[in-house]
């Protein structure tokens, strides 16, 4: 099946109370594949046709807040339309699951993969995870929903656009998740109407920072959390959920460190180099947010890093170079060089990433390095 | 029903907020809210409403109550009417429950009208309020396309080349009607029984449901604290307000005045129409009085009286 279906799959064993759904490339058959569910009634759920993203989110923060367990699911303009109300499903604490089958932003309008729509919302306080395949779409799902409800906290899926939504792969679907989210009983919610409460209140100066620093550091506590959650779903699919995964690192002199479906094709590569006896590895994000500084650090710390982005950050360090970059402060005997890739869906190809890990022997530091690009 | 009787209902929208002395949306709120006797989960807007009655850590509201943006409001109660289906469907919930979405003029007219377009196409079961004070009024008296003809805002204000807003209010009630929902209804502040009676109405039928309110802003529309009900009957008076139903597309009158008062009676009080009143801008007051008969004519021929 293809990503965008793993991800509705895993949806329908969830079978959350409440879906809003609008389309756009290249998430559009997570949602059409959802409403097939409903239409043929395989699962119980209230599906919202919205008018737009905006309409999307915000029904889906009035059916957390009412009590509801609630997904949707976005690409690029429409994740972007949502901004607004991103912040507002975090800062209200809603535990909301939302699929990203990611999508270069406007313009010029673009409608195939690269990570400006995910990365630009990174510091909106939703828990984000990073998936290499439709496999791992599948099973982050589950993980996020657990991981959402304990910590008060939307998650946000990526997977990349085309690449992995529309791309066929075999997925192993594990029915005994069916159980895995459980049931989600909040403690405060609208709907329970002998216990009424104000959802959504004004807060001024002498509140409102209190909340946020709240906010802060519920977010920080979802990484052991994510751990935790991730230890149990390795009970049933005798897969790792790792903050990352390290792929031949252990050894490696020279590493990249990307995400999703780039990630796949590193491995290749990286396999490749080492029957050449080449020491090279990979490091593959899967939480971004939040950000595992010490545990990266540690991983990388002492080699020569090539980090992999695949959107802009114009006028600065790109997203996941600039943490990195962070991470590895203070840290000795460390090359670290950024690369930007793929906008707007350019391919990346074996032979570029071959010759990255060439590129980073000669430790020649340039502000930001592109791949693929005319200048 | 008497006011004895409106009196003794559950206060659901409860004092301590802090809108302003003679604001409209008190009493539009209470008298709404006292139309069923069922629980009702409330879903608000960016506004005056919200800001005055939700300041943390207090709140005026006794029922279940949401506020997440100013364009949202009925797309958030989309997902509390969608969540009450769920829980139905799965035995989670034994009550029924009415939901009620309000919103001002910039939150309705402007900002949410997508939203609100949506939620009532969608036929979700709930009532839309509209508190319409005719203007942006929480961040201080500017033009939103509710604004009447000739009122002077901080967006376009009367000046040496201009006279204030230069365009008629779209009829938002009219577009509600186009959706061809349930229920839609125009009432006012003074009119305590007519909006009591229409949230009654409004509530005891299942769908979209749209009530549009006159709410005189004291403030902005600068009159004295203590006219406000004498305001909002002078717009009833002089036609400029017109109270109606259309109920499954049958338009009703609900109120004709014996005498129809000049426009002037209603524009006179409030400091924003001042400049009217200079006798070189004379002729504006008569243009709406114009758009005023006019729109009356059309509304008497909808409602079959002559």
């Amino acid at each position: 099946m293809t990503g965008a279906e793993a991800a509705a799959e895993a949806m329908k064993q969830i079978d959350p109370d409440v879906v809003a759904v609008y389309p756009i490339t290249p998430q559009t058959p997570i949602v059409e594949t959802f409403a097939q569910f409903v239409a043929d009634g395989e699962v119980k759920t209230e599906l919202i046709r919205v008018e737009s993203e905006h309409s999307a989110m915000s029904a889906v923060v009035g059916a957390s807040t009412a009590g509801a367990r609630a997904m949707t699911a976005s690409s690029s303009a429409g994740l972007a339309l949502m901004w607004e109300i991103l912040g507002i499903a975090s800062g209200h604490r809603l535990p909301i699951v939302m699929h990203i089958a990611n999508r270069a932003l406007s313009g010029p309008i673009n409608i195939h993969c690269d990570h400006s729509d995910s990365m630009g919302c990174r510091d909106h306080g939703w828990i984000q995870i990073y998936s290499e395949n439709a496999q791992e779409v599948y099973e982050n799902t589950f993980l996020a929903v657990r991981l959402a409800e304990k910590v008060l906290l939307p998650v946000m899926i990526m997977q990349d656009g085309f690449i992995t939504s529309h791309a066929v792969q075999k997925v192993k679907l594990y029915p005994e998740l069916n159980k895995f989210a459980g049931e989600y009983k909040p403690e405060y919610y609208l709907l329970n109407i002998k216990k009424p409460f104000t959802a959504g209140p004004l807060e001024l100066t002498d509140y409102y920072f209190e909340s946020k620093y709240q906010q802060a550091q519920a977010i920080l506590k979802a990484k052991e959390e994510y751990l935790k959650i991730g230890k149990e779903l390795e009970k049933i699919t005798g897969n790792k959920y790792d903050l990352f995964e390290e792929y031949k690192l252990k050894d490696a002199e020279r590493v990249i460190v990307t995400s999703n479906s780039t990630a796949g094709a590193t491995k290749d590569v990286v396999d490749l180099l080492r029957k050449n006896g080449e020491k090279v590895g990979l490091l593959k994000i899967k939480l971004f947010r939040p950000f595992p500084y010490e545990e990266i650090a540690k991983a990388l710390e002492g080699r020569k890093i090539a980090v992999l982005d695949r959107s802009e950050s114009f006028g600065a360090y790109p997203p996941l170079y600039g943490e990195i970059r962070s991470a590895l402060f203070n840290k000795n005997k460390t090359f670290i060089q950024s690369y930007v890739f793929g906008l707007g869906g350019r391919e990346i190809f074996n032979k570029d990433i071959e010759a990255v890990f060439n590129d980073l022997k000669s430790e020649k530091q340039e502000f930001v390095k592109y791949i693929g690009v005319r200048t | 029903m008497n006011i004895k009787e409106l009196g003794h209902r559950e206060k659901r929208f409860v004092s301590g907020h802090r809108s302003c002395a003679g604001c409209g949306f008190p009493t539009i709120v209470r008298n709404v809210l006292a139309g069923t006797k069922e629980p009702v989960v409330v879903s608000c807007a960016t506004g005056c409403l919200e800001v005055t009655s939700t300041i943390y850590p207090f709140t005026s509201w006794k029922v279940p109550f949401i506020h997440s943006a100013f364009e949202n409001t009925s797309a958030t109660i989309s997902g509390v009417e969608a969540t009450f289906k769920a829980f139905k469907k799965r035995g989670k919930l034994k009550e029924n429950v009415k939901f009620v979405a309000f919103g001002g003029d910039g939150g309705t007219y402007d900002i949410g009208l997508q939203s609100l377009s949506g939620a009532l196409e969608r036929g979700h079961d709930f009532l839309y309020v509209l508190y319409d004070n005719e203007g942006y009024m929480n961040t201080g008296n500017q033009r939103s396309s509710a604004t009447p003809y000739g009122a002077d805002t901080t967006t376009e204000p009367e000046g040496k080349l201009h006279h204030g807003k230069e365009e008629f209010r779209k009829d938002i009630t009219k577009i509600a009607v186009a959706h061809n929902i349930p229920y839609i209804a125009q009432t006012a502040c003074h009119a305590w029984n007519d909006t009591v009676m229409k949230a009654e109405k409004a509530f005891s039928i299942k769908g979209p449901k749209f009530i549009n309110v006159l709410s005189p802003c004291t403030l902005n529309w600068k009159i004295d604290t203590s006219i406000t009900v004498e305001i909002s009957r002078l717009a009833t008076e002089t036609c400029f307000w017109p109270l109606y139903e259309v109920e499954n597309g049958k338009y009703k009158l609900n109120y004709r005045p014996k005498v129809k008062l000049p426009i002037e009676e209603f524009l006179r009080p409030q400091g924003r129409f001042k400049h009217l009143f200079k006798p070189e801008n004379l002729h504006i007051i008569k243009k709406i009085q114009e758009n005023v008969d006019s729109e009356w004519k059309k509304l008497l021929k909808l409602c079959g009286e002559s």
